[in-house]
């Protein structure tokens, strides 16, 4: 069992939602989230001056999939989510130990 | 909960305020109760309209209004029969009741002008001071009109003599005056206290309620510049010093028969100081008192670096602004318009286009500048842009050409971005939302305008003289002198007297809220609570950020919405 996050720019959600589920994605998280990467950030203009925004506004898209799933998930939303300019974000894969459905307390697989 | 503790020696200060308070109004209740008595005039019989004959009412239903009203509706004895006499009384009446409908009408748009100031300010300042920063707003209102009804009117308003498009009763008859060269200064009016007295009239009171919500106007510019960082106890105290001494004072020589609009009468300087509807008066007292109090409050933390550059402070709602600013300029079609107190002078028409023109103007000057100088159409510089066209076209609105009065608004939107960026960088004031610029400096330029480009086919016999009012291009150079005379009078009394005012508060009470709460956001300690508190409550970024003004590159100082972490 894997998780895999993905920190996406908030335009792509859309995307990335529409070709998880097609692939077969029953669910997932996301969130608003803040950040940088090598980036850094960027300027914008308010009365006359230039200022930094260092956190960026992103959205993260958390799932997670038996371990068969994790190279096409990661794939899909990699494709999904690009545009080639920088600021596309970033995917992280992690092993998972384990997920319970609260409701009938089922383990592993079967809870995802 | 350190802001909203209640030490005793805060308690003992707070029961001695209280004592004070009512004390005061029962002294003066009396001395009202006595004047009411006294001034009660005998209510003149009015003769009954007599019935007789009744004309027929219309039988039909009158779809196309052209049936409806006519000769029996003329107050007449014999109805349907008017005498020549009785058709003069109801015309003069008409009219007058006109003037009266427009005036109060115009009033009630500029009353709601409040609102725009409220949106527009809170929407230039940060999410963590918006409750702050609305209720400055909205009790200025409140405050304003109790001090105003006090003596400010009185002060303001009760030298006048008749008001001529009102009836022309005179009962504000009473002005201070001194004498200087032979000649007569009136200072401040003596009547209208409390709208006692001979004063509870209809005309004067519509009269007051037009003055008012012009004074409130005034009263709630310095908001915008001092905010996020003034106590809310030391803004109430303001709120009463305006609305009852230097607003009504300057008020009273412009506008209530004082010394500036006696410059002509008493030295040839064309009609003397002439501001139509408050460039001065509201708009340049209002700016000039935003000056010294941010002048004496200090810049925000994190708005200047160590090097004295300036770091931007972004508002948290451009929309709430520009919605705000949307309020005022439909509030300026009362404002200017609304102050010839007359619905029956058609030259109100000629006043709402030069005045829609030069707010225009303002916007578009405004935009060109910024897009051109700093590369995009800055929406908060477009906002006060138009607002200082608005604001510049208030002198002069009636006495100009729609040429002028859009020359007038487009020199002001350009001006107000100069002046916006030589408050912050020169003199380095902090004024969140541009209110010195907007009001002081396009007010400044608005009655010195007058002086430049007024036509000549208005204003005959303003202020006593006769002769419609000209400017320098139109062979009015001593008109030209008197909005001088009106402009740097304006600027050294109120900068003084506000200045004076503000430092002797700071020093006695303090005015600034402390670092720590400033950092917060001033809705918790001085408010109570959160302006938003389901985005600004515990747990979100938002106090972490903002207002440190990091070394180095310009950092943003914001908080709020754009840097919270909604929860889900």
């Amino acid at each position: 069992m894997t998780k895999i996050e993905a920190i996406i720019k908030p335009f792509k959600l859309d995307e990335v939602k529409e070709a998880l589920t097609a692939a077969g994605v029953v669910g997932m998280t996301v969130s608003e989230v803040r950040g940088f990467g090598r980036q850094k950030g960027h300027t914008e203009m308010y009365r006359g001056g230039e200022y930094t925004v260092d956190f960026l506004p992103k959205m993260k898209v958390e799932v997670v999939v038996p371990d068969g799933l994790v190279d096409k998930v990661v794939a899909l939303i990699a494709g999904a989510a690009k545009t080639g300019s920088i600021g596309d974000g970033k995917v992280f894969v992690s092993r998972l130990e384990d997920a319970i459905r609260i409701r009938t307390g089922e383990h592993g697989d079967n809870a995802v | 909960m350190r802001g909203i503790e209640t030490t005793s020696s805060h308690r003992a200060l707070r029961a001695c305020a209280i004592a004070l308070a009512v004390g005061g109004l029962l002294a003066v209740g009396g001395w009202v109760l006595a004047q009411d008595k006294a001034a009660a005039p005998p209510a003149p019989a009015a003769p009954a309209p007599a019935v007789a004959a009744p004309a027929p009412p219309p039988s039909k239903p009158d779809p196309a209004g052209t049936a409806t009203g006519g000769i029996a509706d003329v107050t007449a004895k014999t109805a349907g029969k008017p005498t020549l006499e009785e058709m003069a009384e109801f015309v003069g009446h008409n009219r007058v009741a006109i003037n009266f409908v427009w005036t109060l009408v115009a009033g009630f748009l500029v009353m709601f002008m409040q609102a725009g100031f409220a949106l527009a300010e809170t929407g230039f300042t940060r999410a963590k001071n918006v409750g702050h920063t609305m209720m400055m707003n909205f009790m200025v209102y409140a405050i304003g009109m109790t001090g105003y009804w006090i003596c400010g009117f009185a002060l303001h308003m009760g030298g006048l003599g008749p008001i001529s498009t009102l009836g022309g009763t005179n009962l504000l008859d009473s002005e201070f005056v001194i004498t200087l060269f032979g000649k007569e200064f009136g200072l401040f009016g003596m009547k209208g206290f409390f709208l006692a007295g001979s004063t509870y009239d209809v005309a004067v009171f519509a009269l007051f309620l037009f003055q008012m919500v012009f004074m409130d106007t005034a009263a709630t510019i310095p908001t915008g510049a001092m905010a996020e960082r003034w106590k809310f106890s030391s803004f109430v105290v303001y709120g009463f010093f305006i609305s009852m001494f230097t607003y009504p004072l300057f008020a009273n020589w412009v506008w209530g028969g004082g010394w500036l609009s006696q410059l002509g009468k008493n030295f040839g300087l064309g009609h003397g100081h002439v501001d139509f509807a408050g460039s001065s008066v509201v708009h340049m007292v209002g700016g000039v008192t935003a000056l010294a109090g941010a002048m004496v409050l200090g810049a925000r933390i994190g708005k200047y670096n160590k090097d004295g550059s300036a770091n931007p402070i972004p508002g948290h709602n451009i929309p709430m602004a520009a919605l705000g600013c949307f309020i005022l300029a439909f509030g300026w079609f009362g404002f200017n318009p609304g102050s010839t107190l007359a619905g029956a002078d058609l030259r109100i028409a000629v006043v709402a286009v030069n005045t829609m023109l030069a707010g225009a103007a303002g916007a578009v000057a405004a935009m060109f500048y910024m897009w051109s100088i700093y590369g995009k159409p800055d929406p908060s510089m477009l906002i006060n842009g138009m607002l200082a066209g608005l604001v510049a076209i208030t002198a002069p609105c009636a006495f100009v050409s729609s040429f002028w009065a859009f020359v007038i608004g487009a020199v002001a939107g350009v001006l107000v971005c100069w002046s916006v960026f030589y408050v912050e960088r020169t003199l380095k004031v902090d004024d969140p939302v541009g209110a010195i610029s907007v009001h002081g400096t396009c007010g400044a330029w608005g009655v010195l305008s007058v002086g430049l480009f007024a036509d000549g086919t208005y204003g005959d016999g303003f202020n006593g003289v006769e002769g419609t009012v000209r400017g320098l291009f139109y062979g009015g150079a001593s008109q030209f002198v008197a909005q001088i005379i009106g402009t740097l009078t304006c600027f050294g009394f109120i900068f003084v007297a506000s200045y004076a005012f503000f430092k002797a508060y700071d020093l006695a009470f303090g005015m600034r809220v402390s670092p720590e709460v400033e950092l917060e956001g001033l809705d918790v300690p001085e408010m109570g609570g959160h302006g938003y508190p389901e985005i600004q409550g515990p747990g979100t970024l938002v106090h972490g950020l903002g207002g440190h003004g990091g070394a180095g590159k310009p950092q943003p100082v914001m908080a709020g919405m754009m840097t919270t972490e909604r929860g889900h």
